[in-house]
This record gives C-alpha cells, sequence and structure tokens, in this order.
C-alpha cells in the first residue's frame, strides 16, 4: 500500500500567548469555556499570537518529512499537536495508525530506581504491555550497550548512557507515524550512527516527521521538506530545494575580530559576491600591518551555512612570505575553480607572525560572504569535487 | 487501523468522550501501576526507616491530642469511646481525605514534564496516585487494629466494613481534587487556598472533638459538612455502635460516583489547555 495517506492536516492553526498572567487567565476561560463544549475563538485575543498559521500537508506511508526553519518557527509546536499533546485552535489533523514519538527519550525514568526498573517505567509509558517488554528487555539492553550496569541507579548514568537506554526503548515501537524531535543529536558518535541506521530502518515502513537543524541529517533521511517561518509553511518541496532556501535564508554571517594588533584601514573585497559553479573567486585585501611585526603570513578559509570549515590556504605553502616596511599592503589572491554546491559562505581571513609556528596577529571572521550558484547537484556534503574518470570499456 | 482526529472542537458527542474515558481508565491501569511502584519505590529507598514513614503522622498527631486530653489542657466532651482510639481513627481519617484531595493536582504536576513530551493516558496519572493512596491505607489499616488491641476495643465483624469506608473517603477526596485540579496547576494560589480552609474546616468535623450535644453553631455546621459521615460512620463500625448517619453517608458516596464522571471529562478537557501554558 505504497499510496496510504496516514498524516493529514489542514488549515491547521495555533495561538500562543505571550503574557504568562493573561495567558493563565485564558487558560481558566478555556477550561470552562471548554466543558461547556465552547470551540476557541478563531480572533486574537490581547497579546495572542498565531504560533502555527493555515499549515496544510499530508504524508504518505514511505515518504519521511523534514520540517525546517529557525528556533521559534513552530516547528515543535506543530510536532506536539501531531502528537495530540495539544489542542488546534483552528483546522484539523487526522492521523492514522500507531503513533510513536520521539520526543523525550526516558520519560517516566526516575533516578533512584535501576536501568531495568526504568526500562519499565519508560515502556509503560511508551504504551508497552509488560508482556511486551518482558519479550523485549534482552533486546533493549543489548541495543544500548549497558548490561554491565543495568543493576546500577540511572542517576550515576551518563548522560549518554541514559539517552542510549531512552533510544532502545523506544526503537522498539513498531509506528506506522513516526515522530522525531531532534533526539539524535546526541550520545557519541558511534550510538549516532546506530540510532540513525535504525530510523532509516524504519523510515521506508512508515510515514515519518523529522524535525532537525542539522542539514544533512535531513538530506539523507528524509524525501520531502517544509520550511517554515514563525508559523508559516514558506515552502513545500523536494528536501533538497528546502534545504537550499533554508541555508540562503539563515543569517549564518557573524563577523568577529580576535587577536593581538588591529590592522590599521583594513579593507576586504571580493571581485563578485555571486559566483557561477567552478568559477574564481579573487579576494583583495588592504591594510597597514604594526611596525613590531616583521614578517607575516597570511591564511584564509572558507565556511558552509553549517559552520565548517570547507577551504583553507596558507600563503607560506606557496612561498608567500611578507616583510614589513611599514607601508600599506595591497594583496590580492584567488581561489581557483570553486567546487562548492549552491549556498551561502563566508570568509575568514587570518595573519600570523613569521611562519606557521608563529603567533596569530589578528583573524577577521566572516569578513566577506559569497553565493556560489548554478551547481548542477546539491547534494549535502559542501564539495561537489571536480573529478577525472579514467574508464576502460570492455567490449564483451 | 486506528484513526485519530484532532480539532478545535472539544468532543464529537458527550458520550463518545465518555466511552473514550473508559477505555482509557481501563488501558492505563498497567502503566498507572507501574507509576505507583515506581513512585513508592522511590521514595522509600533512599531511606533507613523506609516504609516506617508512613506511620509516623498519623502517630504523633494522635500522640499530642493524647497528651492534650490527659493533660487537661483541652476539655473534651465525652466522646463514647477512649479518646486515644477516637483521635487516632479521626486523625487517621481525616489525613487519608486531604491527602485524596491534593493526590490529583500532586500527581499530575509530577507528571507534567512526561505528558508535555509523550502522549499517554493522562488519566494513569489519578489512577496511580489512587493506588499509591491505597498502599498507604493498608499501613495505616494495620496501625488501626494494633491500636485497637491495645486500647481492648471489642472486635465486631462491622470492622470488615472499615477499609470500605476509608477507601470510600479517598474516592471522595479525590473527586473534589480532580475539579480543583486544573486551577491549581494554572494558578499556585488555588493549593495554598485550599490547604488554608481544609486546616479550618477540620475544626468543623469531629476529627479531634466529638459533635457538640447541645445546639449551636458549630453543631449544625458540623452536621451539615459533607466530611462528617465519613469519620462518623467509621468510628461508628469501629465501635461497633449504632450508625446514625448511615443515609448522609450513602449519598455523599453516591454523589461523588455521579460526578466523577464529570470530573474526569473536566480533567481530559482541560490537560492540553494546562500543557500549552506550563
Amino acid at each position: 500500500m505504497p499510496e496510504e495517506v496516514l498524516v493529514e492536516v489542514s488549515n491547521l492553526s495555533k495561538k500562543f500567548c505571550k503574557d504568562l498572567k493573561k495567558s493563565l487567565w485564558y487558560g481558566v476561560k478555556d477550561v470552562v469555556g471548554g466543558t461547556f463544549g465552547k470551540a476557541p475563538s478563531l480572533e486574537l485575543r490581547k497579546d495572542e499570537f498565531w504560533a502555527l498559521k493555515n499549515i496544510n500537508f499530508t504524508l504518505k506511508r514511505g515518504e519521511c518529512l523534514g520540517l525546517i526553519g529557525h528556533n521559534g518557527a513552530g516547528k515543535s509546536t506543530l510536532l506536539r499537536i501531531l502528537n495530540g499533546l495539544l489542542k488546534p485552535d483552528a483546522g484539523s489533523v487526522t492521523m492514522r495508525g500507531k503513533v510513536g514519538a520521539l520526543i523525550e527519550l526516558g520519560a517516566g525514568f526516575n533516578p533512584i530506581l535501576t536501568g531495568r526498573e526504568n526500562i519499565f517505567n519508560n515502556g509503560a509509558v511508551l504504551g508497552f504491555s509488560k508482556q511486551e517488554i518482558d519479550d523485549k528487555l534482552e533486546e533493549i539492553i543489548d541495543f544500548a550497550e549497558i548490561r554491565e550496569f543495568i543493576e546500577m541507579p540511572v542517576r550515576n548514568y551518563s548522560s549518554g548512557m541514559r539517552v542510549r537506554l531512552g533510544f532502545a526503548i523506544a526503537a522498539q515501537l513498531e509506528p506506522d507515524i513516526l515522530i522525531i524531535d531532534e533526539v539524535l543529536a546526541v550520545g557519541d558518535a558511534s550510538f549516532r550512527a546506530k540510532s540513525f541506521n535504525r530510523m532509516v530502518d524504519l523510515s521506508s515502513k512508515t510515514a515519518m516527521i523529522f524535525v532537525t537543524h542539522s542539514m544533512p541529517q535531513a538530506g539523507r533521511i528524509c524525501t520531502r521538506g517544509i520550511l517554515m517561518k514563525k508559523g508559516l509553511v514558506m515552502k513545500d518541496d523536494e528536501i533538497g530545494n528546502v534545504i537550499q532556501d533554508y541555508l540562503v535564508t539563515q543569517k549564518t554571517r557573524f563577523s568577529n575580530f580576535v587577536g593581538l594588533y588591529k590592522l590599521e584601514n583594513f579593507s576586504c573585497s571580493l571581485n563578485k559576491q555571486e559566483i557561477n559553479y567552478g568559477e574564481d573567486l579573487s579576494v583583495s585585501l588592504k591594510f597597514k600591518m604594526p611596525p613590531e611585526i616583521n614578517k607575516f603570513l597570511i591564511h584564509y578559509s572558507v565556511y558552509d551555512q553549517e559552520l565548517r570549515s570547507i577551504y583553507q590556504a596558507f600563503s607560506i605553502l606557496t612561498e608567500e612570505v611578507y616583510i614589513n616596511k611599514n607601508e600599506i599592503f595591497d594583496i590580492n589572491f584567488v581561489i581557483k575553480n570553486l567546487d562548492l554546491i549552491n549556498g551561502k559562505y563566508t570568509l575568514n581571513i587570518g595573519f600570523i607572525e613569521n611562519d606557521l609556528r608563529g603567533r596569530n596577529i589578528c583573524r577577521y571572521d566572516a569578513i566577506e560572504e559569497f553565493v556560489v550558484i548554478n551547481a548542477e547537484v546539491n547534494s549535502f556534503s559542501s564539495i561537489l569535487k571536480k573529478t577525472v574518470w579514467h574508464n576502460k570499456r570492455i567490449l564483451g | 487501523m486506528q484513526v485519530r482526529t484532532y480539532t478545535s472542537k472539544n468532543t464529537i458527542s458527550f458520550l463518545n468522550l465518555i466511552g473514550d474515558i473508559f477505555k482509557d481508565v481501563y488501558g492505563s491501569f498497567y502503566l498507572a501501576k507501574q507509576l505507583a511502584v515506581r513512585d513508592i519505590k522511590a521514595s522509600y529507598r533512599q531511606s533507613i526507616l523506609g516504609i516506617l514513614w508512613m506511620f509516623v503522622n498519623p502517630i504523633t498527631t494522635a500522640l499530642v491530642w493524647i497528651f492534650l486530653n490527659n493533660s487537661g489542657t483541652v476539655k473534651i466532651t465525652d466522646t463514647g469511646m477512649p479518646y486515644p482510639v477516637f483521635a487516632f481513627t479521626g486523625t487517621l481519617l481525616w489525613s487519608l481525605i486531604i491527602e485524596a484531595i491534593n493526590t490529583p493536582a500532586q500527581s499530575t504536576r509530577s507528571g507534567m514534564g512526561m505528558m508535555s513530551k509523550v502522549n499517554f493516558p493522562k488519566e494513569a496519572l489519578i489512577i496511580s496516585g489512587l493506588f499509591k493512596m491505597i498502599f498507604d491505607t493498608l499501613a495505616k489499616i494495620a496501625l488501626l487494629i494494633i491500636f485497637l488491641v491495645m486500647y481492648e476495643i471489642h472486635f465486631t465483624w462491622y470492622l470488615i466494613l472499615v477499609p470500605f469506608v476509608m477507601l470510600g473517603s479517598i474516592f471522595f477526596g479525590i473527586v473534589i481534587g480532580l475539579f480543583i485540579t486544573p486551577f491549581s496547576l494554572l494558578y499556585s494560589d488555588i493549593s495554598r487556598f485550599i490547604s488554608l480552609g481544609l486546616r479550618f474546616l477540620m475544626y468543623a468535623t469531629p476529627v479531634v472533638y466529638a459533635i457538640p450535644k447541645e445546639e449551636s453553631f458549630i453543631r449544625t455546621a458540623m452536621l451539615l459538612n459533607p466530611f462528617t459521615p465519613l469519620l462518623q460512620t467509621m468510628r461508628e463500625l469501629v465501635t461497633g455502635q449504632e450508625l446514625t448517619m448511615l443515609p448522609y453517608f450513602i449519598g455523599v458516596l453516591a454523589v461523588s460516583l455521579l460526578i466523577s464522571l464529570a470530573g474526569l471529562f473536566f480533567y481530559r478537557i482541560s490537560i492540553p489547555i494546562i500543557i500549552e501554558r506550563s
């Protein structure tokens, strides 16, 4: 049944109140009103705002929807409504099948009790029967890799162990609809990989809704994306396009200066702000070095929106060391053949005294930014490497 | 396949909701038991005296009144039974009622973190509160029996009914608590006000002294007070006396049984509104 629609959201809206005192008072009114069957009004009362407004989408089995947006865009509110924790103020949500939610791991854990006892507590909260937990107990302990400490109070677990145990229990759910809110950002690398694989396994059998700020994760697992902003759906499209939109609208340029000396009359400019895939980027620097510095080299690095360093180079590696004779420097360097996917990138410039082992004179973070366009493939590593293929055809 | 629809409207119909409530109450028994066991285990594991603490409160309260009575500080009219037994039964049941009234709010408050993250039948919190109280009650019944033996009260078959009176009282308390819970979770004033009110109400309930024989304001208040028949009936069963307030007692239980459904209905409607604001 590949065409089975499991999640239907239509005209969903939800309002929140900014002011605590008013919020509590509206709460009393809604409790009393609700008891007598009154639906909440569609008007905003004083200090209220729409946390979600007119959300529409459907999701089929086998699809994985990535909810993407800045903090406060309404992603978590939407998840909580889908999970039945909050009531919509307008519109409706229909969920077909068993819903599993990985919003919080280890709900119901009591720190004084042992890991084994808490498996039963958390299992019961997630809706397992005693029989089901008994059957799955060994599998859970093994998946969490925690056998040695299973009789120890959970209080003495490391945070990673707690998360592992929580995930191992939740991973036993066999839902039709799976709701996931950034729970995979914890734990060590090997467990992250393991839990990620478990989710990929599940994703083919379920309709999955996934909130994350990690675009590589979203790109790997999601088939579709929804970009949210201030409670509105800005875009509902194939995941790659949604990620592009998100990254370009996101402010990732946070200029900063660190160092011992500030350079006089420092300026930095690019030949273009918008560059085609594969083109060269030319950077011009103008500055005056303080007289205390005799000899220095220049370093640059390029960052993507995930704040990962993509490119870097040191002038000394191409035998360029600058001698300070108290004059104004006018330096130009060219980054050859930008093999970056579409998106926004920032440039850091640094100065180091003498040689690579010298002290840092100063560094200008995010001094410039540029946008790459016209890359043909936009996968989720930032580099689309130019590669030479040597193919031999063997004729049969 | 199970289909759930969430809309702004509260119910398709009142009857459907009642049906859902019954289903959830029944379906949440295992969870409720698990939560109750968890809390009981956790509260005594880190203590040397452990479960003995359950007996400390009722004994000390009773001791204070026994001391006041024996030393003649307060003059208490004849209660028709040894005063220690009177004071002990009174404080025991009263503390049970107070606890029952506070239980729904307390369980809900402690489950708030869980409720805002995981969807599970909320009724489980109330039922786990009930289970914990029943557990407490068992210990108190044991204590009561020791007391009765000590004061050489003649045992009658009526004694078997005492646990049911206690259970009825807990039920009555929890039903009251259900209606208070949503408000007391929104405003902390409510729970302060309730505990203040209950402290005064104790003096209009035959907890540590009997109902005055002569007409007075306090006598009228005591006879109207719905907690009075609970205490009175329990004492009369303990000492094998004639049941003087039986109709009122049955009335209180019947009414609480009836409004318990409304209480659960009210609780269920208000929880999402409270989660949103917690």
